[in-house]
C-alpha cells in the first residue's frame, strides 16, 4: 500500500546512540572492549528496589518484577570491570577524552556546547545498570543536519554510559555481563522534523557518517543503535527502540504508520458497531474443561504442567482481533504483546484465528457455546497460564481493548528484525532524572575546547576527495559511495584490508556486484562481513581474479562453503591457462585455419574465456592466444 | 542583569542558544558566576550569565523543599508481636537525594521507613520511631556516644524487645563498641544498621540491612550490641557482627563491615526471613529490662598509630597536656622503636595508662617474644591481646569516664577484663581472610 506521508502528517525524530572508541570507560579506567569468550568471571547476585510512592511513574510490569524480588545476576569478567561497574565504588571523574570526542562530533553537527556539564541519573530498573540508574549528561544543544527535503534540527547531544549486556533471562531472574556497562555512548536526538521514511534513512546515515568521520567511534555490530519517535496526525508519538540496521529504518516507519492508521480504523469500526468500552467484561471464564481431550499439543502440555485455560468473551468483536495492523501482524498480536508483558504468559489465542494450534473446529465452537457467544457476531480471547499470571494477562488485554475505542496508545515499542515492532512498556512520564551527586560538574573551558579543535571531523566533500585521490576509486563510484549506507562497510573493508586489495575492487564489489546479485534474486544478506573480507583478501593475494568475485559470492550465498567457492574459482597457473588454450586450438584447428589469423583471435578468445572466465586475467589470455595463433598460423 | 533565584523559571539567550529551564540551587562545585538550569527534559546544564540575556518567566516556579527540624517520636502499630524502638542518628541510611533538586535530605520519616521495610509492620505490634540527631558519623564524638547510650537505655528500660539504631558507617564500629560497654546487663539486642548506598538508589543496600533488623529482634538468642550489614557484595544475606569485634574494612563496598579475630554472631537471610547463628559464644538473651547505663566517656584518651618516623616527643606532649590514656597501634606483635620507650616509661610514671594494640589488625599482641616487647612491658605498657585498636581506645575512654579515680594498675586490669567478648578469643585458622592471589 502506498502512503502519502505528507497527508497523514508523519513526523519522525531520531535518537542515535553510538559507542565512542575511547581508551577507557566513561567513569572508570576499565577498557572499552567486550570480554571474549573464556575470560574468567565471577557472579554477583542483586535485587533492585523502588519506593512505592515512585512506582506510579515507572513501568508497572517492571515494578511487579521488582516487588517480587527478581534476581539480577551480574557476570563480572576479570580485566573488563572494576568496583565501579559493580556499584561498589563511586564513579570517577567524567572521562575527558569521551567529552572531547562528543564535543567534536557536536561541532560537526553545528551544535553549541553547554558551558558546564552536569551528570544526571536516569532511573532504569531492569537491572541493566547495577546502580539502578543510567548516568547521562547533555554536552551540547542546538545544531542541525542538512538534507535534500529540508534541514533537520538536532535538539540535544548527550554523553552517557552504555548498559550491561543481557545474557539470558528467566521468569524470576536475569543475567547480565558487566563488560559493556560504562562504555561511553554519544546520544544524538533530532527534532521531529523528518517527514518521510527515506528522509529518516538519509538523516540517520548522515549523522552516522559524521560520527564515523571523526575517527573516534567504535564500529561493528551493536556499536550503533537507532531509536525512532514516530507520529501521525490523529495518532500518537510512539517510541521505537533498538533499530540496529540503518536499512530497516524506512520499513519500520512505514509499518508504524500502517499500524497507527489501522488502529484508527479499528476505532472507527468499533464505534460504527455501536460497541462501548464497558461492554468488555472484566470477568474471565475458566474453560479448561473444553480441552479435556484436546489434540492440541500446545494446550495439552500446558495442562500437564498444571496450567489452566481462561477465556475472555468479547461480544460484538468478530473480525476485530483478526484485522491486520501491518504486514505479518494482526490486532490480536498487539493484544498478545500486552498479555506477555504484563502477565508473563506466552501470548493469547483468539477466535478469529481458530481453528489453529491444533485446537479443533469442535473445540472452537464449543467455546462459543460455553461462553454464550455467537460465532457470527462475537469473539473471544484465550490465555493459558496459572491463575495469577492469566489474571494479569487478561486484565492487560481488557485495558488494551478498551483503549482501542480511543485510538493509538502511547507506547514504547521494540523493533523486530523484519521491520515490525512489538509492545515493550508504556512510555515513562516526565523523565525520572536527578543529579549524580558523586561526580563533580565539568566546566567546558578553553583547554577542553582546544582539544576539541584538534579532532577535525572531515566534511563529506573531503571524504569524496579522499576516495578519489587516495583510494583511487573512480569519481562516479565515489559519488555513489558517499550517498550509500554501504559506505560504512566500504570504509571498514578498506581499513581491514589496507595494502592487500585495491579500494576500487572493494567499491565495485559492494556497489556493483552485490547489487546486481541482489537484483538477480541471490540472497546476498547471507554473505556476512567476514566472508566478504575473506573473498576480497583472496583477490588481493591473487588466489582468485577480481572478475571471479561475483561468482564466488553467488556460490557462497547459495550455500557453498567459502573454501569450496574460492577453490572453484581459483586463478589458474600459467601452464593451466596454456593447456586450456592449446586444447581449444587443437579442437578447433580447422575452423581457425578457415577464418585466418585476424578473425580467429576473437573466435578463439570467445571459446577460451567461456572456460576461463573469472579464473585468469583477460589481458594475459589475450596475449597468450595471439602468441599461439602466431605460432600456428605464422 | 536580572537577578535569578533557585526555583525561578527563566529563559536564557546567549549566542545562538535559547534555553528555558528552572534555576537549581548550585552545588559546591558550580563555577562562580554560573547557574544550574534544569531543562524541560530533566537534564541539568551549567551556564555562565556573562553576556547572556535572562528573562524570568515565572518567579518561584518550583517550590524548593525546606527541611524541618528533628522529627519527634511517632508510634506505628503493626500486626506482629514485637515492640521495637528505631532511633535515627543520621548517615547514608537515612539520606535521600531529592529527585527534583538533587538536594540531599538527611532524614528518613517514620512513614517512609515502614513503606521501605514493610516487615517492621509485620513483625511489630508497636514500632517507636524517633530521630535523636542528624549527624554524619564522621562528626560523632564521645559526647554523642553518651547521648545515644542514654536514649537506647531509656527505650530498653521501657520494655521493648530490641532497639535499632540507624547510624553512619564511618564510625559505626566505634559507637557499637561504646554502647557495648555503656549498656550493662543488656537483656535484648541493640542493632546498629547503616548503608553504603543511599536509599534513593534502586541499588541501595539499606533495604536488605533494614529488613534484617526485625528478624534479629525476633529471632536472636543473644543480647549484645551488634552491627547488621551486608555479608557479601550480593543481596543475599546480612551479617550480624558483635559490636566490639567489627571493623569497616573497605571505603566503599557493601560488605565493608567484617568481624575481625572473631566470627560474626549470625547470618540473616531477609528474603527467607531466617536467622542462622554462626557463633556459639555470645551473651545470652535474658529479656532483662533493668539495664544499667554507664554512659560517660573520657575525652582524655588518644589512639596513636606508630610509624617509623614518629617523634617520640609526641608521647611526652600528650602526658604534658593531661591525657590519661594512650592506645598505641604498634607494629607487628606490638612494637615501637627503642628510642620511644623512655617516653612511655615517663608516661606510666605520670599515671597515664599506655596500652599496646597492633596495626596489623589481625592477630594478637605479644610483648614476650622480642626484647623490644619485654622492654615495653617493663615500661608499664599493657598489651591488649586480640582487642581491636579502636575497641581498646573506646574501652579505655569508657573506663576513664566511669572510674576516673581508679589507680592506673586497676584500670589496666579492667582493660584486660572481658566485658563483651571484646578480648581473649580463640584465633582459629579460618579467621584470617583468604586473599586473591591471581589464580
Amino acid at each position: 500500500m502506498e502512503i502519502d506521508y505528507r497527508s497523514v502528517g508523519l513526523r519522525v525524530g531520531l535518537e542515535i546512540h553510538q559507542q565512542l572508541d575511547t581508551s577507557t570507560k566513561l567513569f572508570c579506567s576499565c577498557p572499552t572492549k567486550l570480554a571474549p569468550e573464556g575470560v574468567r568471571y565471577f557472579e554477583v547476585s542483586r535485587i533492585l528496589w523502588l519506593g512505592k510512592s515512585e512506582l506510579g511513574e515507572i513501568d508497572p510490569a517492571a515494578a511487579y518484577e521488582i516487588g517480587r524480588g527478581r534476581r539480577i545476576i551480574y557476570r563480572v569478567p576479570e580485566g573488563y570491570t572494576c568496583l565501579v561497574e559493580l556499584d561498589e565504588e563511586p564513579p570517577h571523574d567524567l572521562n575527558r577524552e569521551a567529552l572531547v570526542v562528543a564535543l567534536s562530533i557536536a561541532k560537526a553537527l553545528n551544535a553549541i556546547p553547554v558551558e558546564e556539564v552536569y551528570v544526571m541519573r536516569k532511573v532504569v530498573v531492569d537491572g541493566s545498570n547495577t546502580s539502578g540508574f543510567q548516568r547521562t549528561a547533555i554536552v551540547a544543544l542546538g545544531g542541525y543536519v542538512e538534507d535534500e527535503e529540508g534541514v533537520v534540527g538536532i535538539q540535544t547531544i548527550a554523553l552517557e554510559e552504555d548498559a550491561a549486556r543481557k545474557i539470558e533471562e528467566g521468569p524470576d531472574y536475569v543475567v547480565y555481563n558487566l563488560d559493556r556497562l560504562g562504555i561511553p555512548l554519544i546520544e544524538i536526538s533530532t527534532a521531529p522534523d523528518i517527514r518521510t521514511p527515506e528522509q529518516a534513512l538519509r538523516v540517520a546515515y548522515r549523522i552516522g557518517l559524521i560520527m564515523r568521520l571523526s575517527g573516534r567511534v567504535k564500529r561493528g555490530i551493536g556499536t550503533i543503535r537507532q531509536d525512532l519517535n514516530i507520529s501521525i496526525a490523529g495518532g500518537e508519538r510512539i517510541e521505537i527502540k533498538g533499530v540496529d540496521k540503518l536499512e530497516l529504518i524506512p520499513k519500520v516507519i512505514k509499518y508504524e504508520v500502517l499500524r497507527q492508521l489501522s488502529l484508527l480504523k479499528i476505532r472507527d469500526e468499533l464505534t460504527r458497531r455501536g460497541l462501548r468500552p464497558e461492554d468488555i467484561p472484566e470477568d474471565f471464564v475458566d474453560v479448561t474443561e473444553v480441552f479435556a481431550n484436546t489434540s492440541s499439543r500446545l494446550v495439552r502440555t500446558s495442562l500437564e504442567r498444571g496450567l489452566r485455560v481462561y477465556a475472555l468473551p468479547l461480544p460484538g468483536f468478530k473480525g476485530i482481533l483478526g484485522t491486520e495492523v501491518c504486514p505479518g501482524r494482526r490486532f490480536g498480536s498487539e493484544l498478545a504483546d500486552y498479555a506477555k508483558a504484563w502477565g508473563g504468559v506466552g501470548g493469547i489465542i483468539h477466535s478469529d484465528e481458530l481453528p489453529a494450534y491444533g485446537i479443533s473446529e469442535r473445540e472452537t465452537l464449543k467455546l462459543f457455546e460455553v461462553l454464550g457467544l455467537s460465532r457470527e457476531r462475537d469473539a473471544y480471547a484465550l490465555v493459558v497460564g496459572d491463575p495469577e499470571r492469566a489474571r494479569r494477562a487478561l486484565r492487560a488485554v481488557v485495558d488494551r481493548l478498551r483503549y482501542a475505542f480511543v485510538g493509538v496508545p502511547k507506547e514504547t515499542r521494540g523493533a523486530n528484525p523484519d521491520g515490525t515492532t512489538r509492545y515493550l512498556r508504556p512510555q515513562p512520564g516526565a523523565a525520572r532524572m536527578y543529579p549524580e551527586t558523586d561526580i563533580r560538574p565539568v566546566r567546558v573551558d578553553e583547554g577542553i575546547l582546544k582539544e576539541v579543535e584538534r579532532i577535525r571531523v572531515p566534511k563529506v566533500e573531503e571524504l569524496l576527495k579522499t576516495l578519489v585521490e587516495e583510494h583511487k576509486v573512480s569519481r562516479e563510484l565515489a559519488q555513489q559511495l558517499i550517498r550509500d549506507p554501504v559506505l560504512h562497510t566500504y570504509l571498514d573493508l578498506v581499513e581491514d584490508l589496507r595494502g592487500v586489495v585495491e579500494p576500487q575492487v572493494i567499491a565495485t564489489t559492494l556497489l556493483v556486484h552485490l547489487k546486481s546479485l541482489r537484483r538477480e534474486g541471490v540472497e546476498v544478506d547471507r554473505i556476512d562481513y567476514s566472508t566478504l573480507a575473506k573473498v576480497l583478501e583472496a583477490v588481493g593475494r591473487r588466489v582468485i581474479a577480481k572478475e571471479a568475485v561475483p561468482e564466488v559470492l553467488r556460490a557462497v550465498a547459495e550455500g557453498l562453503s567459502l573454501e569450496e567457492a574460492v577453490g572453484r574459482f581459483r586463478t589458474l597457473s600459467l601452464e593451466e591457462v596454456e593447456r586450456v588454450i592449446d586444447e581449444v586450438i587443437k579442437a578447433s584447428a580447422e575452423a581457425i585455419k578457415a577464418r585466418g589469423r585476424d578473425r580467429a583471435i576473437g573466435f578463439v578468445m570467445g571459446k577460451v574465456m567461456a572456460v576461463l572466465r573469472g579464473r585468469a586475467d583477460g589481458a594475459l589470455v589475450n596475449a597468450l592466444v595471439r602468441k599461439k595463433l602466431e605460432e600456428l598460423l605464422g | 542583569m536580572v537577578s535569578v533565584k533557585p526555583g525561578d523559571l527563566v529563559r536564557v539567550v546567549k549566542g545562538g542558544l535559547v534555553v528555558e529551564g528552572i534555576v537549581m540551587p548550585s552545588t559546591e562545585f558550580t563555577s562562580r558566576g554560573y547557574i544550574v538550569l534544569k531543562l524541560r527534559n530533566g537534564y541539568n546544564i551549567g551556564l555562565s550569565l556573562e553576556g547572556a540575556s535572562v528573562e524570568v518567566l515565572s518567579e518561584g516556579y518550583l517550590r524548593l523543599p525546606t527541611y524541618e527540624g528533628i522529627y519527634g517520636t511517632s508510634v506505628i502499630r503493626g500486626d506482629g508481636g514485637l515492640r521495637v524502638s528505631f532511633i535515627s542518628t543520621g548517615g547514608t541510611i537515612v539520606s535521600k537525594v531529592e529527585y527534583e533538586t538533587g538536594a540531599v535530605r538527611p532524614a528518613l520519616r517514620a512513614d517512609e521507613l515502614v513503606e521501605f521495610v514493610p516487615e517492621f509492620r509485620e513483625f511489630c505490634s508497636e514500632l517507636m520511631v524517633s530521630e535523636l540527631m542528624r549527624k554524619l558519623s564522621e562528626n560523632m564524638t564521645p559526647e554523642d556516644w553518651s547521648r545515644i547510650s542514654e536514649e537506647v537505655g531509656k527505650h530498653l528500660a521501657s520494655g521493648v524487645d530490641g532497639v535499632v539504631v540507624a547510624h553512619g558507617t564511618d564510625t559505626m564500629a566505634y559507637t557499637a563498641a561504646a554502647l557495648a560497654f555503656s549498656l550493662r546487663g543488656l537483656g535484648n539486642p541493640v542493632i546498629l544498621v547503616g548503608a553504603q548506598r543511599s536509599s534513593d538508589r534502586p541499588s541501595t543496600d539499606a533495604l536488605y540491612n533494614l529488613k534484617a533488623c526485625p528478624i534479629v529482634v525476633k529471632e536472636a538468642p543473644f543480647a549484645e550490641v551488634v552491627v547488621a550489614m551486608h555479608g557479601t557484595s550480593d543481596d543475599l544475606y546480612v551479617l550480624v557482627h558483635r559490636g566490639v569485634r567489627v571493623r569497616k574494612m573497605h571505603s566503599s563496598r557493601r560488605d565493608t563491615f567484617q568481624s575481625i579475630n572473631d566470627l560474626p554472631l549470625a547470618k540473616v537471610f531477609p528474603k527467607e526471613r531466617v536467622l542462622k547463628v554462626v557463633n556459639s559464644r555470645y551473651l545470652p538473651r535474658t529479656r532483662n529490662r533493668d539495664v544499667v547505663v554507664m554512659s560517660r566517656f573520657s575525652n582524655r584518651v588518644v589512639l596513636l598509630k606508630y610509624y617509623p618516623a614518629m617523634d617520640c616527643n609526641l608521647i611526652d606532649y600528650l602526658v604534658d597536656r593531661g591525657y590519661r590514656g594512650v592506645v598505641i597501634e604498634g607494629t607487628g606483635l606490638g612494637h615501637v622503636r627503642d628510642e620511644c620507650i623512655p617516653s612511655i616509661e615517663r608516661a606510666s610514671e605520670a599515671g597515664v595508662v599506655v596500652a599496646m594494640s597492633t596495626q596489623t589488625i589481625f592477630g594478637r599482641v605479644d610483648l614476650d617474644v622480642y626484647t623490644t616487647g619485654r622492654k615495653l612491658l617493663k615500661a608499664g605498657v599493657v598489651p591488649v591481646d586480640d582487642m581491636l585498636p579502636e575497641v581498646a581506645f573506646v574501652k579505655l575512654s569508657w573506663l576513664l569516664g566511669n572510674f576516673p579515680h581508679e589507680e592506673p594498675e586497676q584500670l589496666k586490669s579492667l582493660l584486660l577484663t572481658n566485658f563483651a567478648y571484646e578480648i581473649g578469643g580463640t584465633q582459629s585458622y579460618e579467621l584470617f581472610p583468604r586473599w586473591f592471589h591471581g589464580d
